[in-house]
């Protein structure tokens, strides 16, 4: 029997490599049985895909720019390279 | 070529500098993204006309966030990249001696609302600048830009074994930060 333990580290490795036929075997049957771990399961795919809407937002937020400064920091490195 | 550039830079970097905000989550390392592509781009200008400039720079931008990020992971002290075996007492704060979750996982109530969708992301960010900052970078790399675990160790040099205990310690820190700052259903 896989503990809690366990059992979230390879829900976790799940997201990053296909498990072994027998983990498979093992998870599913704890899962079966623990509402802790199957809550578990659902938080990291919730956290994925609240990770990509974040980076979503930042990059359309429009609000967000290079101040002058910025440009003309990176304008002086480009200008002083290339003369 | 370097008209070009500037021309670039006023039409696209806005744009580039919030693609690599969002990636790096550092104002000053999201900058220095931005001029590193505009100098790759000078000295490397491939560019056929074929793709938009846009995307023909933020491809180049891609590949020096993750330079940074590789960076940033690498230059944290080796012990700290060591010390990484998941059954070592870090995980005392999640699970009891027996393997028990000591707090059981809550269901979250998903925000629904416009505004709630805004205060989840803004405490989901905090909890996410929170982490260690290798944590972070490897995190952002795995399940922002989607890099293959065997990519991941490659660019950084660590074993898978290493990659997914970061991984697993980024997402149980970050689960457990938005539950305490997450008001649950
Ligand atoms: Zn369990």
């Amino acid at each position: 029997m896989l503990t809690c333990k366990q059992a979230s580290q390879l829900i976790s490795q799940s997201l990053d490599r296909p498990l072994s036929w027998s983990s498979r075997l093992q998870l599913r049957f704890h899962l079966v049985i623990c509402d802790a771990c199957t809550r578990f399961k659902q938080q990291l795919n919730q956290l994925r895909s609240a990770i990509q809407r974040v980076t979503l937002h930042t990059e359309s937020d429009s609000t967000i720019t290079l101040s002058k400064e910025a440009k003309a920091r990176i304008a002086s490195a480009i200008d002083s390279k290339h003369h | 070529m370097t008209q070009n550039v500037n021309d670039w830079l006023n039409a696209h970097g806005d744009y580039l500098y919030r693609f690599a905000l969002a990636r790096l989550r550092d104002p000053h390392q999201a900058e220095d993204a931005v001029q590193e592509t505009m100098l790759a781009a000078i000295k490397n200008n491939s560019f056929e006309g074929e793709s938009s400039a846009r995307t023909w720079l933020t491809g180049i931008l891609k590949h020096k966030i993750i330079d940074l990020q590789r960076k940033q992971i690498r230059e944290q002290p080796l012990s700290d990249l060591i010390d990484l075996d998941a059954s070592d007492s870090s995980m005392d704060d999640f699970f009891d001696k027996s393997g028990h979750w000591i707090d059981r996982p809550q269901e979250w109530d998903m925000p629904e609302s416009a505004l709630e969708q805004k205060q989840f992301l803004g405490i989901l960010s905090e909890c996410m600048d929170k982490l260690p900052a290798k944590l972070k970078a490897i995190f952002m790399m795995r399940d922002v830009h989607e890099l293959e675990n065997e990519n991941i160790c490659k660019e950084l040099d660590i074993t898978t074994t290493n990659a997914w205990v970061m991984l697993y310690r980024a997402r149980m820190g970050l689960r457990k930060c938005l539950e305490l700052n997450w008001v649950t259903g």
